[in-house]
């Protein structure tokens, strides 16, 4: 399988806190990787140094290669801003734009890379809300601000945000751990459907959703690569005895 | 304990409701056409109006808005968002605290060296900057709690798509907090308007219109001055009727204030 992303012995700080202790993994393109283990081990950390985002915090650090393609995204010449219009994320809180409708929230990605032609937008909004599954559902009121919806449907109106400016990756960071079962399989459905389109890296402390979609899956703790497998060799047989005692419920 | 409460509560509203009830009293008599739109009347003479002073009052704070909001709001920005932590920042904060503090004649005093005497004589524009000295703090301050208090969840949403921190500030903080950045620009302008000190320093005053920035101008505190001293009848009573003016200009822009917080807390829910 074609690799799309790269990580060489990336290591992250918080202060003098060391996070991540130097992670090197491959991310498969259009594949659903996950993300699995206790919470504080760093998934989210290593997520965010992904596409950049975690050095928008103060007193980070991050050391190590990350490759995108054949880019090394921490090298001087790349700038983070336009990076992260090429990876984009969907975060564990649902964060619709308070001020905006659930069309501008969709469009805003696209109106401040500089789209102004309405038909342009217009287009792209539908595009997203169906791809994200939300379309039938908020057809008749794209004008309702976007936090009038409901929690499910406001992750998936994230999603829709982050899919309009056409990203390349999706990195999503426990999207589905604040909604109710129902939403929780919206998400799942659609992170498989979109896999053809975009490649997807999922965060989750929810081990039988790890098992139901991902295609491989990374097991994290206090900060190494304990074990990244295929899904299904990793949870029928892991070769490793932390691996085995977190998915089977012994810690975590 | 209620009884004590009730009890201190119209103590502490004695001195509100007597001073408005008393400017009214005195001041309403002196309301006229003529008040709002003439020019004083020369001494002795009865008649004329503040008109001059009405409109010097609106000059000077335009030029301290022009001045001191944006200052004010770009300090605001810098301290929160682009560096909200560190030396530099702390050491701005602490400044703009002192600035706070400050006694407005003090600053009266500053401006008058700074602006007033190297040119030679006083002018709207330096009684205009002494007042943005006075806004600046203030504005500063309301700003950045108001930017404090914008959930960064939303910063990250935008950066996520790829959006630069300026146009994030531009498009995203920023209309969320507006309301609540008009509410202490509106602060701001309703503490100036009623300054006096720093303005019989710079401003001076004047008795006709005024044409020019670079000249002296009259304003409501400066001419409630001049006139609450003066021996005449007329003069004094033209005083309360200005009095009435600012206080209910001051009173205006606080409403105004209010009702827009009010209607951002709603829209919070
Ligand atoms: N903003 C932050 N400032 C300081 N430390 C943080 C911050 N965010 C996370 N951490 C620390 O980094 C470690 C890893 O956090 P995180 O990557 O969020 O873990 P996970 O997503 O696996 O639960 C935790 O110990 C946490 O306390
Ligand atoms: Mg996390």
């Amino acid at each position: 399988m074609a690799q799309r992303m790269r990580t060489e012995n990336l290591k992250a700080w918080y202060g003098m806190n060391q996070i991540l202790k130097g992670i090197t993994m491959d991310i498969e393109k259009n594949a659903i990787t996950a993300i699995i283990g206790p919470s504080g081990c760093g998934k989210s950390t290593f997520i965010r140094c992904l596409n950049r985002m975690h050095e928008v915090n103060e007193g980070t650090r991050v050391e190590g290669k990350v490759w995108f393609e054949d880019q090394d995204i921490y090298a001087q010449s790349i700038d983070p801003v336009e990076l992260r219009s090429r990876i984009g994320m969907v975060f564990q809180k649902p964060n619709p734009f308070p001020t905006m409708s659930i069309f501008e929230n969709v469009a805003a990605g696209l109106r401040l890379h500089g789209i102004r032609r309405t038909s342009e937008l217009n287009d792209a909004v539908e595009e997203s809300l169906q791809m994200a599954g939300l379309w039938n559902e908020v057809k008749d009121r794209l004008q309702h601000p976007g936090v009038s919806l409901s929690g499910g449907q406001q992750q998936r109106l994230c999603i829709a945000r982050a899919l309009a400016v056409k990203p390349e990756i999706l990195l999503m960071d426990e999207p589905a751990s604040a909604l109710d079962p129902v939403s929780t399989g919206h998400i799942e459905d659609l992170a498989i459907k979109l896999k053809h389109q975009v490649t997807i890296v999922i965060v989750t402390h929810n081990l039988h959703q790890a098992a139901r979609i991902s295609d491989r899956t990374a097991f994290f703790l206090s900060g190494d690569l304990i074990e990244y497998d295929n899904t299904k060799d990793m949870f029928i047989s892991p070769s490793d005895k932390r691996t085995n005692d977190y998915i089977s419920g012994r810690f975590g | 304990m209620l009884v004590i409460v009730v009890l201190l509560t119209s103590l502490a509203l004695i001195p509100l409701i007597s001073i408005l009830s008393y400017i009214i009293y005195k001041g309403a008599p002196a309301i006229n056409l003529d008040f709002f739109t003439k020019l004083p009347a020369a001494v002795g003479e009865t008649g004329g109006g503040i008109g001059n002073s009405i409109v010097g009052t609106f000059v000077l704070i335009l030029i301290a808005s022009c001045v001191g909001l944006p200052v004010g709001i770009m300090a605001a920005i810098y301290l929160n968002e682009y560096m909200p932590k560190g030396m530099y920042s702390s050491t701005i904060r602490f400044v703009i605290d002192v600035l706070l503090g400050i006694p407005s004649v003090v600053i009266g005093i500053f401006a008058y060296l700074a602006f007033v005497k190297p040119i030679g004589h006083f002018s709207a524009w330096s009684g205009g900057l002494a007042l943005a000295i006075i806004m600046i703090p203030i504005v500063t301050r309301s700003t950045e709690e108001i930017l404090r208090l914008t959930p960064n969840s939303m910063r990250e949403g935008s950066y996520a798509l790829g959006i630069s921190k300026w146009r994030t500030i531009l498009h995203i903080v920023l209309p969320y907090s507006i309301k609540g950045i008009v509410t202490g620009i509106m602060l701001g302008i309703a503490r100036v308007a009623g300054e006096t000190a720093p303005l019989l320093l710079t401003a001076f005053g004047n008795h006709f219109w005024n044409t020019s920035i670079s000249e002296p101008i009259a304003s409501l505190p400066a001419q409630i001055f001049e006139y609450a001293k003066s021996p005449f009848d007329d003069w004094i009573q033209k005083a309360w009727g200005a009095a009435f003016v600012l206080i209910m200009l001051v009173l205006l822009i606080n409403i105004a204030a209010r009702s827009l917080t009010r209607s951002r807390l709603k829209n919070v829910d």
